[in-house]
Order: structure tokens, then C-alpha cells, then sequence
């Protein structure tokens, strides 16, 4: 059974949905008047449902603090963010944990794995704290599509980093969340596995229609996106749609330069 | 959450077993002292309804006033003749009576057999094969005349023989005997180290000097006759000064002072097994506010996953739980091996303790186990809090700290209010009015907690300077290494304080103990210096046992003595309340030298019948004068009323006299079998190898007896107060052990998060030794800091308790706290060794990659 049936048999309400997350005037400023430095300034985005949607910028842009305020880490100075609806600025932190058992997956960029727990208990873990049972099939056919059924019971140091990824990978996709970020998933892999990930994240868009945020600088990653932001100074300056890396590396300097 | 709250100990095994190992050693400690005292609680409960066993009834003297054993005192005799009136009765079968005292048993060199400080048992047989006889004969005969019967374990230890002749020493010189057979007591297989000497009766009556007089009679009464109209009937033919009781009731009342004694021992033991787990509880803090801040990103990812607040208290409490479980069972068990090798240990020493079996019982595993799980718990609150706050957040960030805790502002001002409290709760234990024992220790006690709990938070803020001023040895002698151990120390204060914490509160018991004995050695030597003006000092051979006047008597007939002083000593009661009262002889007034606030020297030779003088203290409480009457009642019911002519002020270190003392002579009317507690001498020629010499051979006769310089004398008191710190000390160093596991864990623990320095500083060319040296550097410098803090502690407390007892003055025992400051280094060296040798191994490359 491929992933795609699996998921339209399985799949919960479809979201009414366009934008699953938008943001309207979303600023944070760290430190207070003469050393206050603006990290974002009155952001306004709305992330399409369905598709990977990829910020980028030099650092200092404030692209990571932005996703931190999308994902609901972060408390932005001003402005709101919502998630299917829901206003999440003003959440306190049950809400929150609450959010993110259903709404939100992560993809960190140091894989982020417990030491001591299976790659499989690992995947299980967003469910097992949430208290809940996979779908049956659910895990295997997961584990089969990321590509490490064969080592579902090793630990994160019997794996390779590329295997730690996909692990991470699978575990944000178990509870097939509203949105999934990925902040720097190829940060720590070489090309090879990097591309690995890469196509990952591409199919379970593609196939599931798992919307995808990804944060990162690395063209390669930006160019399998349908949607690029270019963040610098604390704004958006640029988007582009499908780009090729070529035309990515050639935004991003245009962005820099400025 | 549980699984992965389990299977993080599992993956942290090393970690977790040296923090685990704080709460063994207390609970091992709690354990085996339940264990102890309630089997040898056991063996002593059996003995005494053993004795019993074969009587209805036991008839004994009544004594008007509580007699404490072996402080000079006894219960008065009845006469023989009882014995026979009471056989007459209608409902009796059998009535045997019978005397007992201490009879000291000499080998063939003239030496008193003593195993310890047990005592010598000396009692008469009146009929071997008689129901009230507890005692079996292994070989020979039931005595007769000249013979006597002792006991296998002696027998056995000191090899003699069936027909051999031996020495015993009653009230007055000592006699031969001939061994007529060798006896056995019921079921336990030893009495502790003590002897048994039996003889007949007559002979024990003479030997014991209770001629026609018995202390006891055991009766049997006719079958199907109840108890009560036995009592009935033998109580209206008894004396005033007599008294019956049931068998069973008779054997509770002789195990009453077993009882108290093994109660305060428990108390006491458990006392230090409660130190030990409460500086366990420190340890087990610590180790784990450095683990939770280790975990940080592991934390922080699981909220990430949507794992609540209250999931991750849960998760670090199931660990802490888990861990004090196994900790506490593992010392639950280990406690039962202590106790067990504890009772080999005594055996080994001669000091055999009674065992008829070890008592494992519920209450000990319930106690043992709460008391580890419960401080395991409570320890793991604030860690277990503190991980709650990590911010999901953290899971991204590189390097992220906890957050400060909400309560940061006012850990200054919220740790100097525990100590205040602290010591708030512990002055008013010292000198507050109207506290019986319990509330006095009650107060200290939790007024102690308060103070090392205060005094560990406060010491944050002297953490850097202190160990700048501890490492500068360190820096010169350690070079490079030591100079980054010194740093390490200061970089975190919050850890090095709560790792030295434990340490502090060992080193400060210790420090403790050390001012009081001081202080007490200090003064009682004053107290000697200004009150003796003897020559010679007569004591029991033990130092304190109260002995038979005869010795002192043989020793005042020696040609070239010019006198002999006794100090009578006993219980009595005076304004309804029973305490130790003495009485001398009229060679006082020129061997003692007291401070006269009425009367004079002369007032010790001129007190007549009715004479008494008493302190400033007792005279003040009681309101009494010059002349003021003062009514005794002594243990055989009779009472007198005394008239004041003496009121002294004895010095910081005490006096050889009770609260008030009579003359010898009225002292002997009262009670028929004295005691003296010591007996000083003045012979011509003072001091001299020759008089020494002569005094010895006169006291040949007397082994249970021995003459002291004042030196010898000085010594020996506080030989037993050497010996008692000596086992304070060993006890306390327990808790020093479990603080030693702190150390190293948190070493262990701060090595394993400096990984990527380390391998640092191994790539830029520091050797393994280097970094071994740097890692034990550290390790003496948190060790110091726990030291120093704790030793002025300890002097800081030494002197409160100083100042409220009046009896001890305030003496710094120098040698002591240097001996201890070596000690901390020690334990310094010690503990760095295995964290030491880890940082030492880590692979340079992987450490640099180290994330």
C-alpha cells in the first residue's frame, strides 16, 4: 500500500483551510531602548496549505526568530499568529502543548533524538506523551517510506546522521500535524544525505499534503520548494515561487547585498 | 513518559548508581540498627523471663528510692527468715530465696577477668535441681562451701578447669575458691561478655556481706491456685520494705533499664543514620540539578513533542523514585549485613552480645524504606520543578541555560532567613524555659536542619572568593592545571556550594564534637587542678564503677598513709525528686580543696550525723541557707533530716560531689552495702616509685580495684571520653562518605559536560596528566571549601552549646581541626581519582566533536 492511500484512507476531516497559518504584523524586539536591537519587524505572511513553503536570508535576517513565533516557541513583541483558525499569541501553556501534539511537528537541525530510547520509540514519542495508540500499519508503512525499517530498533548512536534525519522526519510526520517545520534539516548532513531528506520532506508534501515551513540557507533545500521568503533586517524583501538553485543563489545575493 | 523516564536510568547506569549510593549508606545505616537493637532487644527479653521462668511470684526488697544499677545503690534485703514464713503459706509449693552482688572473678596472676565493661554476676544456688534455676550444668557440681560454679564462656576464654582454684572478690578481700562445675544459661548462647559466679547460699551471704539476709525469694505456688490470691496471701505477711510481683511482672521490671538503654542506643544510632541521609539528600540535589541541566535540550525537545509540564515533573519524580526504590533496598539489605557483622565484630573483641537469632522485622523494612524514598523524593522536588521550566525553545538553541528561577531575587534574603530561624530555633532549644529532654533536642535539632540548609544557600555568594583565597596553593604548585582547577571552581558557585554543601554539614558535626570534648577535657583537668590536693587516686579498674569500700579501707591502714578520702556514692530523694548524693570522711577537708561560699574546709571533718553541705546551684534552686533542713530519703525507706553547714561553688569542671553530701559515717547507717566512686589519698613522701609500689601491693587483694597518679587519674577519666568520641567519630564518618559520593558524581558529571573543553585542551597539548591534575585540583578545592565552612560551622556551634552548659568551657582544639583539614584534602584526592582518570581517557577527536 503506498503512503498516498494509506493517507487518503486514514485522512481526518480535510482542512477547510487555504492558509493554514498566517501571520499579520508580527515584530520582537530583545533588550530596551538604547540597546534594543529589532529582530522582526511587523512580518505579515500566510503559509498556503498543502506546500513547502521556505524562508531564507543572511544571518541576523531573523529568519529562525520568525519560525520560533510561527511554531509557537516564541512570544512575538506584537502582531498574532494563527494555526487553522486559532489565534496561538495569546496561548497560555497548556494551549500550547495541546497545539503541539496536534498541529505541529518538528524537524530540528541536530536531529534532537533521545539517546537512549529505539529509532521506533523515538517515532512513537509525540504519540506515546499524547497518550495514544498509532494507527495500526500507521508506523510500518512510515518507517518503510522514510527508508530505516530495518533499523527501527538500533539507537540514535548505532545510526548515521542521515538516518538520524529521516528518523526525525518520521516522527514529525506520525501525527500527520496542520504544519511541519523544519528549522535547518541539513545543516548537519553532507550533499548525499542532505538530498535524501530533502526528497523526504518533498514527497510527504507531495503525496500527504503535509505543509511544510522550512528555514534554511542552503539553496539546494530552497530550490525543491514552492514558495521562497527572503527575510533580511528583521522583513520579508522578496518572494519567489519554484526556482531552480541557480536562481535561488542569485535571489539571495540580490537580498544580501541590499 | 514512564518509559522513557526508566530507560533514561538506564542509559545514565553509572550516574545513577553513584547517586543511588548517597541513600545506601544512610539506609543501610537506618536498617542495620533496627536489626541490631531489636534482636539484641530479643536475646535480652528472652533472658529475663527465662530467669523467671519457673516462678508464680518473686519477692523483693522495696526500695523507697529508684535505684539506678551500678551507681552505688541498691534495694534493701530481706531476712532469711521470710523465706520460710512465706513456704508456710497455704497456697505455696516452693520458696527459695536468694542473694546476688558483683562478684569479680581473678585468674591465677591476680588479675581481675573483665570482657569489657560487662558486668561479673555473683548469686547463690540454693537447689540445683530446683524449678527457679535457670542455669544447667554442663560438668561437675552445684556448689557447696568454698566452691563455686561459673560459666562456660569464661570457663572457655580464660581456660580453667573442673578443680582448679579461683579468685573472686565479693564486698571485701578477695577469696579462693575451687571451681566445683561449669554452667550454662538457657538460651542465649552468651550473656554479653558477662561472668557468673554461683555459690551456696550461706557462702554467698557472707561473700556479699548480707549475712541473714536475702535480696530475693522465687516461689511456686500449689497447681490450679490463681496468681492473684498467691500475691494476696504473700503480701499480707511482707515487710514494708518488701515487695511481690508476678513472675512475668518481675521480668519486665528487670528489663526495664536494658530497655531504656537499648532505646537510647537505637535513638542515638538512628540519629546518626538520619545525618547520613539528610546529607544524602544534599548529594542527591545536586546530582540531580546537574543532570536535568545537562538534559536541557532533551528536555526542552520532549516539549517540543508536546509533552506537558506536568509529564516532565512526572517523568524526573518516576526517576528519582525508581532510583530511591532501588537505592533503599539495596540498603535495606546491606543494613542486615552490618548488623550481622556488627555481632562478629563484638564477638571477635570479647564483648559477646546476646543473640538468640536476628530479628528482621516488618517495621525495620517499612522504616527503611520510607525513610530512603522519602528523602530521595524530597530532594528531587526542586530539580524536578526546575525541570519543568526548561522552555521548549531550548531544544533549538545552542547552548541554552535554564531559565533563573521566579525565586532568584530572593535566595539572599530567603536563605538568611532559614539560617536566622535555624538558629533562632536552636538558641531557644539551649536556653528556653521549661523544655523537657525532647523539646531541648527537638529544637536543636530542627534548628540544625534550618541552619546547614540556610548556611548551603548563603554560601553561594562566598563561593568565589573563597576558592580564589583555597586555590591559590593549587595555582603554584598545580601550574597550568591547577590554575584551570581554581577557575572551574569559581565558574559555577551555585554547584560548587551545593557540591561542598554535604561535605560542610560532616565536617561541622565533626568540628562539633571535637570543641565539646575539648571543652569538657579543658575544664574537667581545671576542676582536678583546683580541687586535688591528694596524692594518690583509688578507682575501679573500669574508672567508673562505684566498688566496695574495702579497698580503700585496707589501703587507709597501710603504714605511711596519712589519709584516705571516700566519696560515698548513691541514689536518694530530697523535695520529691531522686539524685546522686554523696558522703565523705573527715580526711576531706585537707585532700580536697572546694570554694567556700558558707562554711569552710573544716565543714568536710565537722559534719557529725546530721551535717550536709550541698553547691551554690542546688542551694539556690531549693532556697537554702546556712543551717536550712534538708530530709533524705535513702533506698531502704528511712529518712533523716540534715541541717546545712557547707555551701560550696565547685568549678567549670564539676566536683567529685552530688547535689548534697553527708558524712560517711551517717551515709553507712543508711545503706548496708556502700559504695565508694573513688577514694584519694595522701601518703608520706608524696608521689614516689616506692609508694606506688606499695599502694599496688596492698591493692593485690582488691583486684577490682586500682591506685592513679593525678595524671594517671586525669587520663583515665577522659579515656572514656576518648573512647566515646572516637565511636562519634566513626559514625560521623559515614555521612563524610556519602559526601565523598557527592563529590564525585558531580565531578563525574561536570567532566562528561566539559567534553568538548576538555578535548580542547588536549589538542592544544595539555597531557593526560595535566588533565588529571586539573580534575583533582578541583576536586581538593570544592572539598576545602566544604571543609573550611564546615569547621567554622562547627566552632561557631560548639560555641553556642558551650556556653549554655556550664560545665564545659570553650577550648579550640587545635590538633583536631588540622587533622581534619588533612582529612578534607584527602577526601579531595580521593574522590577526584575516578573522574580524574575518565577525563583523562576521553578520545581527544570524539571529545572535540563532542555536541
Amino acid at each position: 500500500m503506498s503512503l498516498l492511500q494509506f493517507a487518503r484512507k486514514e485522512a481526518p476531516d480535510a482542512t477547510p483551510f487555504d492558509c493554514i497559518l498566517a501571520a499579520v504584523d508580527v515584530s520582537k524586539r530583545y533588550g530596551e531602548r538604547d540597546t534594543a536591537v529589532d529582530a522582526l519587524r511587523s512580518v505579515s505572511l500566510e503559509i498556503e496549505t498543502g506546500q513547502l513553503t521556505a524562508i531564507m536570508g543572511p544571518s541576523g535576517s531573523g529568519k529562525s526568530t520568525l519560525m520560533h513565533i510561527l511554531a509557537g516557541l516564541d512570544r512575538p513583541t506584537a502582531g498574532t499568529v494563527t494555526v487553522a483558525g486559532v489565534e496561538i499569541t495569546g496561548m497560555n501553556d497548556n494551549e500550547l502543548t495541546r497545539l503541539r501534539r496536534e498541529h505541529i511537528g518538528f524537524v530540528f537541525q541536530f536531529f534532537n533524538l533521545l539517546p537512549m530510547l529505539t529509532a521506533e520509540e523515538n517515532v512513537l514519542l509525540p504519540l506515546s506523551i499524547a497518550g495514544r495508540k498509532p494507527e495500526r500499519g500507521w508506523l510500518d508503512e512510515l518507517l518503510e517510506t522514510v527508508g530505516i525499517a530495518d533499523r527501527r530498533s538500533h539507537r540514535p548512536s548505532e545510526l548515521s546522521g542521515g538516518q538520524q534525519q529521516r528518523v526525525a522526519v518520521a516522527r514529525a510526520l506520525l501525527s500527520r500535524p496542520s504544519v511541519l517545520f523544519a528549522d535547518e534539516p541539513t545543516g548537519n548532513l553532507d550533499s548525499h544525505t542532505s538530498d535524501e531528506v530533502l526528497n523526504l520532506l518533498r514527497t510527504s508534501v507531495d503525496e500527504l499534503g503535509q505543509t511544510t515551513v522550512m528555514v534554511t540557507h542552503d539553496p539546494h533545500a530552497a530550490a525543491l520548494a514552492d514558495r521562497i521568503l527572503f527575510l533580511a533586517d528583521g522583513q520579508i524583501v522578496k518572494e519567489v515561487r519554484e526556482s531552480t538553485a541557480a536562481e535561488v543563489l542569485a535571489a539571495m545575493q540580490e537580498v544580501s547585498g541590499r | 513518559m514512564t518509559t522513557v523516564a526508566l530507560k533514561g536510568l538506564l542509559g545514565r547506569k553509572i550516574r545513577a548508581i553513584l547517586t543511588g549510593l548517597a541513600i545506601v549508606l544512610g539506609v543501610a545505616m537506618v536498617s542495620g540498627t533496627l536489626v541490631l537493637t531489636d534482636s539484641i532487644d530479643k536475646a535480652f527479653n528472652f533472658i529475663y523471663t527465662d530467669v523467671r521462668k519457673g516462678s508464680d511470684v518473686v519477692v523483693s526488697g522495696k526500695s523507697a528510692v529508684t535505684v539506678n544499677q551500678g551507681q552505688g545503690s541498691f534495694a534493701p534485703t530481706v531476712a532469711d527468715s521470710l523465706a520460710g514464713k512465706i513456704r508456710a503459706l497455704p497456697d505455696v509449693a516452693r520458696a527459695e530465696g536468694g542473694v546476688n552482688g558483683t562478684a569479680q572473678l581473678v585468674d591465677k596472676n591476680g588479675k581481675a577477668i573483665t570482657f569489657g565493661g560487662s558486668p561479673n554476676l555473683g548469686f547463690s544456688i540454693a537447689n540445683g535441681d530446683s524449678p527457679f534455676n535457670p542455669l544447667h550444668l554442663v560438668e561437675g557440681h552445684w556448689p557447696k562451701g568454698n566452691e563455686v560454679v561459673i560459666d562456660a564462656n569464661v570457663a572457655k576464654r580464660k581456660h580453667l578447669k573442673l578443680g582448679e582454684t579461683i579468685g573472686v572478690q565479693g564486698e571485701g578481700a578477695v577469696q579462693t575458691f575451687r571451681i566445683a562445675g561449669i554452667v550454662k544459661f538457657g538460651s542465649a548462647s552468651a550473656l554479653g561478655g558477662a561472668t557468673l559466679a554461683g555459690f551456696d547460699i550461706p557462702t554467698a551471704q557472707r561473700l556479699f556481706a548480707k549475712p541473714g539476709r536475702l535480696d530475693e525469694i522465687a516461689v511456686a505456688a500449689k497447681p490450679n491456685v490463681p496468681e492473684a490470691a498467691v500475691l494476696k496471701e504473700i503480701r499480707s505477711i511482707l515487710p514494708p520494705t518488701a515487695q511481690a510481683r508476678s513472675g512475668t511482672a518481675q521480668a519486665r521490671e528487670d528489663a526495664k533499664q536494658t530497655n531504656s538503654f537499648i532505646s537510647f542506643l537505637r535513638s542515638f544510632l538512628l540519629a546518626f543514620g538520619g545525618i547520613a541521609l539528610f546529607v544524602g539528600s544534599f548529594v542527591i540535589a545536586n546530582s540531580l540539578s546537574i543532570t536535568i541541566a545537562q538534559r536541557t535540550r532533551e528536555l526542552a525537545t520532549m516539549r517540543t513533542l508536546g509533552a506537558s509540564r506536568r509529564q516532565v515533573l512526572t517523568s524526573i519524580v518516576v526517576e528519582g523514585l525508581v532510583m530511591g526504590a532501588l537505592a533503599s533496598v539495596t540498603g535495606l539489605f546491606a543494613g542486615l549485613g552490618l548488623a550481622k557483622g556488627l555481632f562478629r565484630l563484638f564477638d571477635a573483641v570479647g564483648f559477646t552480645l546476646p543473640n538468640s537469632g536476628i530479628v528482621f522485622g516488618t517495621s525495620t523494612i517499612v522504616i527503611a524504606l520510607v525513610a530512603g524514598i522519602g528523602v530521595t523524593l524530597i530532594a528531587s522536588v526542586r530539580p524536578a520543578l526546575r525541570a519543568t521550566r526548561v522552555p521548549p525553545i531550548a531544544a533549538v538553541r545552542e547552548g541554552a541555560l535554564l531559565p533563573e528561577s521566579r525565586f532568584a531575587r530572593f535566595r539572599t534574603v530567603g536563605s538568611t532567613l532559614v539560617t536566622v530561624l535555624g538558629f533562632a530555633s536552636l538558641l531557644w532549644g539551649l536556653f528556653g524555659p521549661h523544655l523537657g529532654t525532647v523539646g531541648v533536642l527537638a529544637y536543636m535539632g530542627v534548628g540544625a536542619l534550618f541552619i546547614f540548609v540556610g548556611v548551603a544557600m548563603l554560601s553561594v555568594r562566598v563561593i568565589r572568593p573563597l576558592a580564589a583565597a583555597l586555590g591559590w596553593p593549587a595555582t603554584r604548585i598545580g601550574g597550568v592545571a591547577g590554575a584551570l582547577a581554581r577557575d572551574n571552581a569559581r565558574r559555577n558557585p551555585q554547584r560548587t556550594a551545593s557540591t561542598a554543601a554535604a561535605l560542610m554539614i560532616g565536617l561541622a558535626l565533626v568540628t562539633l564534637v571535637a570543641v565539646l570534648a575539648a571543652g569538657i577535657t579543658s575544664s574537667f583537668k581545671g576542676a582536678v587542678d583546683k580541687i586535688w590536693v591528694a596524692d594518690y587516686a583509688i578507682t575501679a579498674q573500669n574508672n567508673f564503677s562505684p566498688i566496695p569500700p574495702a579497698a580503700a579501707n585496707a589501703v587507709a591502714k597501710t603504714p605511711g598513709v596519712e589519709g584516705v578520702a571516700n566519696v560515698r556514692v548513691g541514689d536518694a530523694k530530697s523535695f520529691g525528686k531522686a539524685f546522686f548524693a554523696t558522703a565523705v570522711n573527715p580526711p576531706a577537708s585537707s585532700i580536697f580543696k572546694l570554694d567556700w561560699k558558707t562554711g569552710s574546709q573544716q565543714t568536710m571533718s565537722r559534719l557529725g550525723s546530721d551535717g550536709a553541705f550541698t553547691d551554690k546551684g542546688y542551694a539556690k534552686s531549693h532556697k537554702l541557707t546556712l543551717g536550712s533542713p534538708v530530709t533524705l530519703t535513702f533506698t531502704n525507706g528511712k529518712r533523716k533530716t540534715f541541717h546545712i553547714k557547707g555551701i560550696f561553688d565547685p568549678p567549670a569542671g564539676g566536683s567529685p560531689f552530688g547535689k548534697v553530701t553527708v558524712s560517711q559515717a551517717t551515709w553507712d547507717q543508711y545503706n548496708a552495702n556502700p559504695r565508694n566512686l573513688y577514694s584519694f589519698v595522701r601518703i608520706r613522701g608524696g608521689e614516689s616509685k616506692e609508694n606506688l609500689a606499695r599502694l599496688q601491693g596492698v591493692l593485690d587483694a582488691y583486684p577490682i580495684a586500682k591506685v592513679a597518679t593525678k595524671k594517671q587519674f586525669v587520663n583515665n577519666q577522659i579515656s572514656g571520653l576518648q573512647s566515646t568520641l572516637n565511636i562519634l567519630y566513626v559514625l560521623l564518618a559515614l555521612s563524610v562518605i556519602v559526601s565523598l559520593f557527592g563529590i564525585v558524581n558531580t565531578l563525574v558529571l561536570t567532566v562528561f559536560e566539559r567534553t568538548r573543553e576538555i578535548g580542547m585542551l588536549r589538542a592544544i597539548g595539555m597531557t593526560r596528566r595535566q588533565v588529571r591534575r586539573m580534575i583533582r585540583h578541583e576536586s581538593v578545592i570544592t572539598a576545602l571549601i566544604g571543609g573550611v565552612l564546615g569547621i567554622v560551622l562547627g566552632i561557631v556551634l560548639g560555641a553556642l552549646l558551650v556556653s549554655r552548659v556550664s560545665f564545659i568551657q570553650f577550648a579550640l582544639p587545635v590538633v583536631s581541626l588540622i587533622v581534619f583539614a588533612i582529612m578534607t584534602i584527602v577526601v579531595g584526592i580521593l574522590a577526584a581519582i575516578f573522574p580524574a582518570r575518565r577525563a583523562a581517557r576521553l578520545n581527544v577527536l570524539e571529545a572535540l566533536q563532542y555536541e
